[in-house]
């Protein structure tokens, strides 16, 4: 099986350890990744709240690309799945905006391509079955708080990953590599990640809101999908912990990076060591590494 | 006193213009209040999105864009899903955001921050085809005068190699910088 | 011998929970009389009225105590099984042991305290209970419709449909009522005149139904079953067995300029004339008061002279017919108000300013502008329409404390109307709640808002004043928290609906009860909607309480279902617990008489004798037809002559003397 694959910008800087282990966990499943070739930026927040047009044809960009190489595009950032999903769906929808979109990239661009998340490829082209049949440390005895935030899941429409109010794809999958999964109440709440520079204040309520809430289920460790929430929930944890006069040391983690360690990698491939709050100790405590 | 028809009439082009780029119809909305209610940040904001909603029906839409609100939001749809009148409120939210900018309104100087990181972010952008993260925070500290935010961050980052010291440059920077000419030849001109 | 037995039901927890149910049956059997206590889960089920049976034979009972929830639930239920069992039902008490104890208290022991208490009282009254016999009552099988609106219509097209005769007593020229001045209906604007005309046709044409047009009810003797009632018939001046509806008369009356009432002001009328034209009867009246022939004497003579058939007869006088019927049914309908209390709306001080019915009238096609909207002050086409709902309606401090109900739906009708016939007109409805509940009413509520861009503004309006050509109308917009004001060309008030003036005084000619608002009251808010508190008077249409078409239609039906099911009996059975006259008390004051709600006492002349002489003298008695039971009479009678049956001064006393003694 193989895919287009769009890393994204966060990916190569502050989201190393996700590209790292997100192609780990490919190879080991056997999907195959062929990187866009010269990709570019989708655009983030900013191309879309700034300019409508440019926040199609940054996206538009890459899918006509990804077009050009025939395969499905395989994004494991939950920002870049969300443009490309929106960027297609515009398009869809509207032709003459497609008819716009391709005088502005100069390429193009028929629809023909799907834009998928990590989690997606994982559960409907590998399947659980697969996933289980491959585990070499089940990851027995964690438990772990599934937070999806807002960009995997919403809105309905513009991405059909999982359900808005109550996803549990990335629950199955993590329960599948044996880990044991809380319910709970915060999964699809916002973190406030893109207020992270310019609102901090708020962002730090947010997030503390989200912790407090995966501590009460029982959390011993967040796993996530999305770059700016791990960032988010990561770095701000500490100050969000002061301010609730409280102690979270929640570690959160891509969920490739869990995947990883059920898969049999070896743990010093799977950067474990670039998070503010380091998961392994307890790793280590459960016996996973 | 607030004549009701002279704003509505006044302000009909400028819902409409909103309700497009939003692709959505707010004069749907039947002011329950599960937008505000569902809001995460509706608690910090001067007026909640239902009452942004009320203002567009009203014809006061550019009251709206005078409202901190629309810099508070963080885009993150969860009064778009909730919606029972499938209003895209949070769409409605962006495209104030988009017209406060063209129109040059003021920015709160609290939220002043979000245009210079928009700015940064697409400059970043449209000199190297992606972002250049270190860069960005660079920029940002150098534009607001917060040289010391986050350092206690970005040291660790640096070291952990997660933040790269030069940006990566695509080969196709060229087409990129077409594309943002392009957009700016269709959509005016105007940034 | 009396044998009591006493039943004491657990209802699951309802009672047994606050109330020691064992206890209460063992402190039962210390009782006089009784000689059988028991408790069950649920007495009312079939196992329970077994239970009491079984125990009538095993225990010889003659007279039965059943502690259990309130008589208004039950006495029926268990009057019956004790009557299986070959007990007389009225030698059967309810001792309400749950409304009256469980419900109320929280602590046990006082709880069974109490409900021993009240068996005690029961057991001490139903040992002077006497068997007491309901009477047969024949029924005169014709139904008197009052009101010749759709709720009129209906009863009566489906009472006679069912084989009876039904007399229509309508107060204007036409039937048609509210329904024939409107012009579509909501929520599928059906063009109200092409649904309800084919029905109009239908009752002037049915072998078993009469129409008397203008027409009033002058009174109502009688009682369930045989109502004789008085119906004054107005006199016409033209005879309706010759006239052929051909117009003449009307199109050439000289006098042109009455206001015409069904018009609601707005158009005009000839002093002869019918309604509108589509009317049933189609005969004209002469309205005499305005008509030039009585004016000045016999002057004119316009209309005799035109007619082709010599159908006016100016010598034509009212008429009372007398006539007998089984069952009646009020249909009297509704009229807007007046809203003189709110002159900060400008309703007769602004002619822009008009109510829903004038609206409706402006929109019709057979109406004074043929379906053009035009603004009453000169003609103008509106280009901005302000619609006000709750005008009078939920204001408890000017009177009405009720929601009109329909209001909601017919202004999203009218704006959608106005919106239809003048496409660049803005529709503004100021409301402070929106109601739907009806099938298909949200819906067309939000096309109202959606397709015909319909502005609704929540806040009640504060005041409508005068500027320039047009008019302000001034009101918070709730949701937006500020004073608004909009320029209207015309404000549409959503009028209270109300009862028609005279309602209180018709109900009380009838001898029905009617609430604060004057609305006819019906038996039971839930389980007997359409009955009235008298036997043999049934209710349908907003006389009752406002209501729109679809409900209207569906309670003259339940009504006319009510009326047919009485009059499918051979005969009816009276009530047994009424009240009766010791004729030798009764010194003839006849206090009783003004307080009986029912006209049910009147004189008698007996015979008496007094030493050797014999005398004659007048006391009060009792016509066992119209009597309720209510026991007002018993309550004022100064001699105790007059009494209850079923609640004598002595069982009564001995309730009281078993819980104080």
């Amino acid at each position: 099986m193989k895919l287009a694959y769009y890393p994204g910008c966060s990916l190569c800087g502050t989201a190393r350890e996700y590209n790292i282990s997100t192609i780990k966990v490919s190879e080991k499943l056997g999907i195959e990744l062929e990187e866009i070739p010269d990709w570019s930026c989708c655009g983030a927040t900013s191309a879309h709240t700034s300019s409508p047009l440019l926040g199609v044809a940054l996206p538009a960009r890459n899918l006509a690309i990804a077009e050009e190489m025939g395969l499905d595009v395989a994004a494991p950032c939950a920002a870049c799945y969300h443009n490309l999903s929106a960027a297609r769906v515009k398009m869809d929808r509207d032709h003459l905006l497609r008819k716009r979109i391709e005088e502005i990239i100069d390429r193009k661009y028929r629809g023909k391509v799907k834009v998928l998340p990590l989690a997606e490829v994982i559960l409907s082209r590998v399947g659980l079955d697969a996933v289980r049949d491959s585990l070499v440390h089940p990851l027995a005895g964690l438990k772990m708080a599934a937070y999806y935030g807002c960009l995997m899941v919403r809105p309905k429409g513009i991405v059909d990953f999982d359900d808005p109010e109550n996803p549990t794809k990335l629950d199955q999958i993590m329960e599948a590599a044996g880990g044991e999964m809380v319910d709970w109440s915060h999964k699809t709440e916002c973190c406030g990640a893109s207020l992270s520079l310019t609102g901090t204040e708020l962002c730090v309520d947010l997030v503390g809101r989200i912790l407090e809430r995966a501590a009460e289920e029982g959390a011993e460790c967040i796993v996530t999908a999305c770059p700016f929430c791990q960032a988010n929930l990561d770095m701000r944890q500490a100050e969000a912990a002061t301010k609730l006069k409280t102690d979270f040391r929640l570690p959160v983690l891509y969920f490739t990076q869990l995947l990883g360690i059920a898969l049999g990698l070896p743990a010093g491939e799977l950067g474990l060591d670039s998070h503010v709050v380091d998961p392994r100790p307890l790793l280590r405590e459960k016996g996973l590494i | 006193m607030l004549n009701l028809q002279a704003t509505i009439g006044a302000g009909r082009e400028f819902t409409d213009e909103i309700n497009h780029e939003a692709g959505t119809d707010i004069n749907r909305c039947y002011q329950c209040g599960t937008c505000s209610g569902g809001c995460p940040l509706f608690y910090a904001m001067d007026i909640g999105p239902r009452q942004v909603m009320r203002l567009l029906q009203t014809g006061l839409g550019e009251e709206a864009l005078r409202a901190r609100s629309i810099w508070i939001c963080a885009t993150c749809d969860t009064c778009t899903v909730r919606c029972p009148r499938e209003i895209n409120v949070a769409g409605v939210m962006e495209a104030l955001r988009i017209q406060a900018r063209r129109r040059g309104y003021r920015i709160p100087a609290a939220v002043r921050k979000v245009r210079i990181l928009t700015d940064l972010f697409l400059g970043s952008v449209r000199r190297s085809g992606r972002i250049f993260e270190l860069g960005l925070v660079q920029g940002m500290k150098m534009r607001t005068g917060e040289l010391l935010k986050d350092v206690g961050m970005g040291i660790p980052m640096l070291l952990k190699g997660k933040l790269s010291l030069r940006p990566h440059r695509i080969r196709g920077r060229a087409e990129i910088e077409r594309i943002y000419r392009k957009v700016q030849e269709m959509e005016g001109g105007s940034r | 011998m009396k044998r009591i037995g006493v039943f004491v039901c657990h209802c699951g927890t309802n009672i047994a929970a606050t109330v020691d149910v064992e206890k209460v049956a063992e402190s039962a059997r210390h009782l006089p009389h009784v000689v059988f206590a028991t408790t069950y889960k649920f007495m009312c089920a079939d196992p329970g009225q077994k239970l009491i049976a079984d125990a009538i034979r095993e225990h010889a009972l003659n007279r039965v105590v059943v502690a259990a929830c309130s008589p208004h639930m039950h006495e029926r239920t268990f009057r019956k099984a004790v009557e299986r069992a070959g007990v007389n039902p009225y030698l059967m008490e309810v001792a309400n042991v749950r409304e009256q104890c469980s419900w109320v208290h929280r602590d046990k022991p006082v709880g069974t305290e109490k409900a021993a208490a009240l068996v005690a009282a029961a057991v001490a009254k139903v040992a002077r209970n006497v068997p007491l016999e309901s009477g047969k009552l024949p029924v005169e099988r014709r139904a008197l419709v009052v009101g010749g609106g759709i709720a009129g219509i209906q009863a009566a097209l489906d009472i006679a449909e069912s084989g009876y005769h039904v007399t229509i007593v309508e107060r204007e020229q036409s039937v048609g009522g509210r329904m024939a001045q409107l012009d579509k209906t909501f929520p599928t604007l059906d063009c109200s005149s092409c649904i309800l005309t084919p029905k109009m046709v239908d009752v002037g044409h049915h072998p078993m139904i009469e129409i008397c047009s203008y027409s009033e009810i002058e009174s109502v003797e009688g009682y369930v079953g045989n109502f004789e009632v008085t119906i004054r018939r107005k006199a016409t001046s033209v005879d309706p067995d010759v006239c052929t509806g051909c117009g003449e008369c009307w199109n050439r009356c000289p006098v042109k300029k009455l206001p015409s009432s069904f018009n609601m002001d707005l158009g005009h009328r000839p002093a002869i004339y019918v309604d509108f034209p589509q009317a049933i009867p189609n005969v004209p009246v002469i309205d005499r008061a305005n008509c030039t022939y009585y004016l000045r004497d016999g002057k004119c003579r316009v209309c005799e002279k035109v007619c082709p058939t010599k159908a006016i007869d100016f010598t034509l006088e009212d008429r009372l017919v007398k006539e007998r019927f089984g069952a009646i049914v009020m249909a009297t309908g509704f009229q807007t108000a007046s809203l003189q209390q709110y002159p900060e709306w400008g309703l007769g001080t602004y002619p822009d300013v008009v109510t829903g019915l004038h609206f409706e009238r402006l929109v019709s096609s057979t109406g004074p502008t043929e379906g053009k909207i035009k603004r009453p002050s000169d003609g103008k086409e509106p280009k901005s329409v302000v619609f006000v709902l709750c005008a009078g309606s939920r204001d408890e401090a000017r009177g009405r404390s009720y929601c009109s109900k329909a209001c909601c739906m017919y202004s999203a009708k009218q704006a959608i109307l106005l919106r239809e016939k003048i496409p660049q007109a803005q529709a503004h409805v100021f409301y402070m709640d929106i109601r739907t509940a009806g099938k298909d009413y949200e819906e067309f509520y939000m096309r109202a808002k959606e397709e015909y861009g319909v502005n609704y503004i929540r806040g009640r309006v504060a005041k409508v004043y005068p500027e320039k050509d047009h008019l302000v109308v001034r009101g918070e917009d709730t949701l937006l928290g500020r004073p608004v004001a909009v320029e209207a060309d015309m404000v549409v008030l959503a009028a209270a609906i109300e009862p028609r003036a005279d309602a209180a005084a018709l109900a009380q000619k009838v001898g029905i009860s009617y609430n604060r608002d004057h609305f006819f009251s019906e038996a039971h808010p839930k389980l007997r909607p359409v009955e009235s508190n008298t036997g043999g008077v049934f209710l349908a249409g907003c006389c009752q309480g406002p209501k729109d078409i679809p409900e209207t239609v569906a309670q003259a039906s339940a009504a006319a279902a009510k009326v047919v099911q009485m009059f499918s009996k051979d005969a009816l059975v009276s009530e047994a617990q009424l009240a009766s006259v010791n004729e030798a008390w009764c010194i003839g004051c006849f206090l009783c008489q003004p307080v009986c709600p029912y006209k049910a006492i009147q004189p008698k002349e007996i015979e008496e004798r007094r030493g050797r002489d014999k005398i004659k003298r007048t006391v009060s008695s009792v016509n066992t037809g119209l009597c309720q039971g209510c026991g007002a009479c018993a309550v004022a009678c100064p001699s105790g002559a007059m009494r209850l049956n079923g609640f004598t001064d002595e069982q009564i006393l001995a309730e009281v003397d078993a819980v104080c003694l």
